[in-house]
């Protein structure tokens, strides 16, 4: 049953896989076609990375998107854990099952929900204080920040629940106070929960489009934003190069995050090879 | 290391002498509702080796948790040397924990590890370098210093864990389960390595088990407890030898328990009609005559005679070996009883069985017999 695989799976596999990375792959190819026109085949040539390069309007984008995001992932990290920390940590609190449930709203509540009433909020708040006097960077921040947060939040809770609060006891019986605690032992267990978590709400705000379409202002475009209006007047193949720059970006951090991975798990089977050998 | 030896062996019975260490009053915790500690009394006294034996869920690791203040109290106290621990948090107890799992700070060096403790009570450096090395000397961890938890074996783990516990020279160390994790072998071994730690180093010591021989090994008293009360407190000898109830008798080692009827009470005697033959037990019992009691045996303070003859008189029953299980050291014989109870029966194997020396076998015909002083009277 194991020896022969059957012959619709692998079929099915395949139409699978190739629906899944057939519409890239055309992509990456077409970032390198000489013709202006996308669907017609011109021969090969790098023109459209060159012509990227010499656009003032992409690196602004760019460069508008990694701001947002790094200080995005920073906020939303370090809120996300205090919201994980309340909920696993705290025991029963009054208002704790509103407040678990206020945490995961943002996860299942449409996005054009959230860009709306955040739009509507800044112009209120606008009214009410004079800030934001005009929409751009801050409120985009500002906007990443509520529904990323909520997705480091759920993160963090998950890892707290899994390592047990054994250790966190066991320093307390040691002598230290609550606070020593969180630093010394907390934070450092929740390291790979908290680089993921961080990773996870870099992400979603380097992707995310439809709710910084609403709280953005003029002049502000981030790279999904600028690729969005510009696929509208029709498809351009510097934008093709643009993806495939993305592609190349994301595969590079994946595999950096496989390797170290790797390099883990084995360094941790070598330890306990070792300690295996000098009990027997 | 500070060494204070308890004045005199048994701290417990001169209660005028030596104030105890740890007082437990009334303690009581409930989750919900199930109350896991129900209004539980102990006093502990300083240099004792306490065991709380039970089953799984029976309150002894909830009692360790609320001794260490993880857990509050829904009613009673603890006092520590004297001071109510009521509103003392971890943190500030005299207490120190050795967690079944130990729980070592897997981003922490051995060295680190131990040194934690000391590190919070603002010890000054050149201090915890040298308490550090001495407590890892005594567990025999000086060259694994620099290791990470991940790089040792369970039992250097323990080990740690038993370092870091003890390198503040805490009043009351509470062990949970301090030898579960480690297989058979290695926890005989230690079993042992632990009690003369505990002599060495002179603190005072209560640990969680569940393992009876574990308890009977280590302890100076135990107090075995089930549904989250104590069935009995006591020193392994007296609780082995002299149960108060049903629970404890089977609980610790195993027990032929049967039923009978008071039929006289002497001043220096009981004796006791049961259904297959008369029980005369040589010093006193306060039971009254007619009453209904239990009566048990422990399956090595049982003879058996291979005989054709009838049984006559007290302390002896005509039985046939049902069933015989060689365990190596000893033989377990399951013995059946004319009204057709099986009685465990176990003899040391001093000799080779061959077919030659094998005298007992099955359906062989025997008489069992016990010493008048053997047999335990348990009213409840």
């Amino acid at each position: 049953m194991y020896g022969k695989r059957s012959r619709f799976l692998t079929i099915m596999l395949t139409l699978g896989l190739a629906f899944f990375y057939i519409p890239m792959v055309l992509l990456v190819i077409y970032s390198f076609n000489h013709s202006k026109l996308v669907p017609v085949w011109g021969g090969w040539s790098l023109r459209w990375y060159y012509e990227l390069f010499q656009s003032p309007e992409v690196w602004q984008a760019v460069s508008l998107s990694l701001q947002i995001a790094v200080v995005n992932a920073t906020f939303a990290t370090a809120l996300g854990t205090l919201a994980g920390l309340a909920m696993v940590r705290f025991g029963r609190f009054r208002g704790r099952t509103l407040f678990g449930g206020m945490l995961v709203a943002p996860l299942v509540m449409p996005e054009v929900i959230t860009g709306l009433s955040l739009l509507v909020f800044f112009i209120s708040l606008n009214q009410l204080i004079g800030w934001p006097a005009e929409r751009g960077f801050a409120t985009i921040t500002i906007a990443h920040i509520t529904f990323s947060m909520a997705y480091v939040a759920v993160t963090i809770q998950a890892r707290l629940t899994g390592m047990g609060q054994t250790l966190e006891e066991a320093a307390a019986d040691l002598g230290a106070k609550p606070f020593k605690v969180l630093t010394a032992i907390t934070i450092p267990q929740l390291t790979p929960a908290l680089i993921s978590g961080w990773l996870l709400a870099f992400t979603l705000s380097l992707d995310d489009l439809v709710i910084a379409s609403f709280v953005t202002g003029p002049g502000a475009n981030t790279l999904p934003i600028l690729i969005f209006s510009r696929i509208r007047l029709g498809l351009r193949p510097d934008i093709n190069a643009l993806a495939t720059i993305m592609i190349l970006v994301i595969a590079i951090c994946v595999a950096i995050a496989a390797i170290v991975m790797f390099r883990q798990q084995r360094a941790d089977m070598l330890d306990r090879q070792m300690a295996e050998r000098e009990e027997g | 290391m500070t060494v204070s030896s308890p004045s005199g062996a048994a701290p417990w019975l001169d209660q005028n002498e030596q104030q105890p260490l740890v007082q437990i009053k009334g303690v009581t915790k409930k989750y919900g509702e199930v109350t896991a500690v129900d209004n539980v009394d102990l006093d502990i006294y300083p240099g004792e080796l306490f065991c709380l034996l039970g089953g799984s869920g029976c309150g002894k690791s909830t009692l360790l948790r609320m001794l260490a203040g993880f857990e509050d109290l829904n009613g009673g106290s603890i006092t520590i040397d004297g001071v109510d621990m009521a509103n003392v948090p971890a943190y500030e107890r005299p207490t120190n924990m050795m967690f079944q799992s130990y729980a070592l700070f897997p981003h922490m060096t051995v060295e680190k590890n131990v040194a934690f403790g000391l590190e919070q009570d603002q010890v000054p450096k050149f201090d915890i370098a040298d308490r550090v090395h001495d407590i890892l000397k005594l567990v025999e961890l000086e060259d694994f210093k620099k290791r990470k938890p991940k790089q040792l074996s369970g039992g250097q783990r323990q080990r740690v864990a038993l370092a870091r516990a003890l390198v503040k020279r805490p009043k009351l160390l509470l062990l949970d389960e301090p030898l579960a994790a480690l297989d058979k072998k290695l926890r005989k071994q230690t079993q042992f390595e632990l009690a003369n730690i505990q002599e060495k180093v002179g603190v005072t010591f209560i640990v969680v088990t569940h393992d009876q021989e574990e308890a009977m090994t280590l302890s100076s008293r135990m107090a075995v407890m089930d549904a989250g009360r104590f069935q009995q407190i006591g020193t392994p000898t007296e609780i082995y030898e002299f149960p108060e109830s049903r629970f404890v008798a089977d609980f610790i080692g195993s027990a032929n328990i049967f039923e009978g009827r008071v039929t006289e009470d002497g001043a220096d005697h009981v004796r006791v009609q049961t259904e297959f033959c008369e029980v005369y037990i040589d010093h006193g019992h306060s039971v009254k005559v007619g009453s209904k009691i239990w009566v048990a045996l422990r399956p090595e303070k049982i003879r058996i005679t291979k005989t054709e003859e009838a049984a006559i008189g007290p302390n002896q029953v005509s039985a046939v070996i049902d069933d015989i299980g060689y365990l190596g050291e000893t033989s377990i014989y399951k013995v059946a009883l004319p009204n057709g109870d099986i009685f465990d029966v176990t003899r040391p194997n001093q000799t080779r069985p061959t077919h030659a020396t094998q005298q007992i076998t099955w359906e062989d015909k025997v008489n069992i017999s016990w010493e008048s002083s053997s047999t335990m009277l348990l009213s409840k």
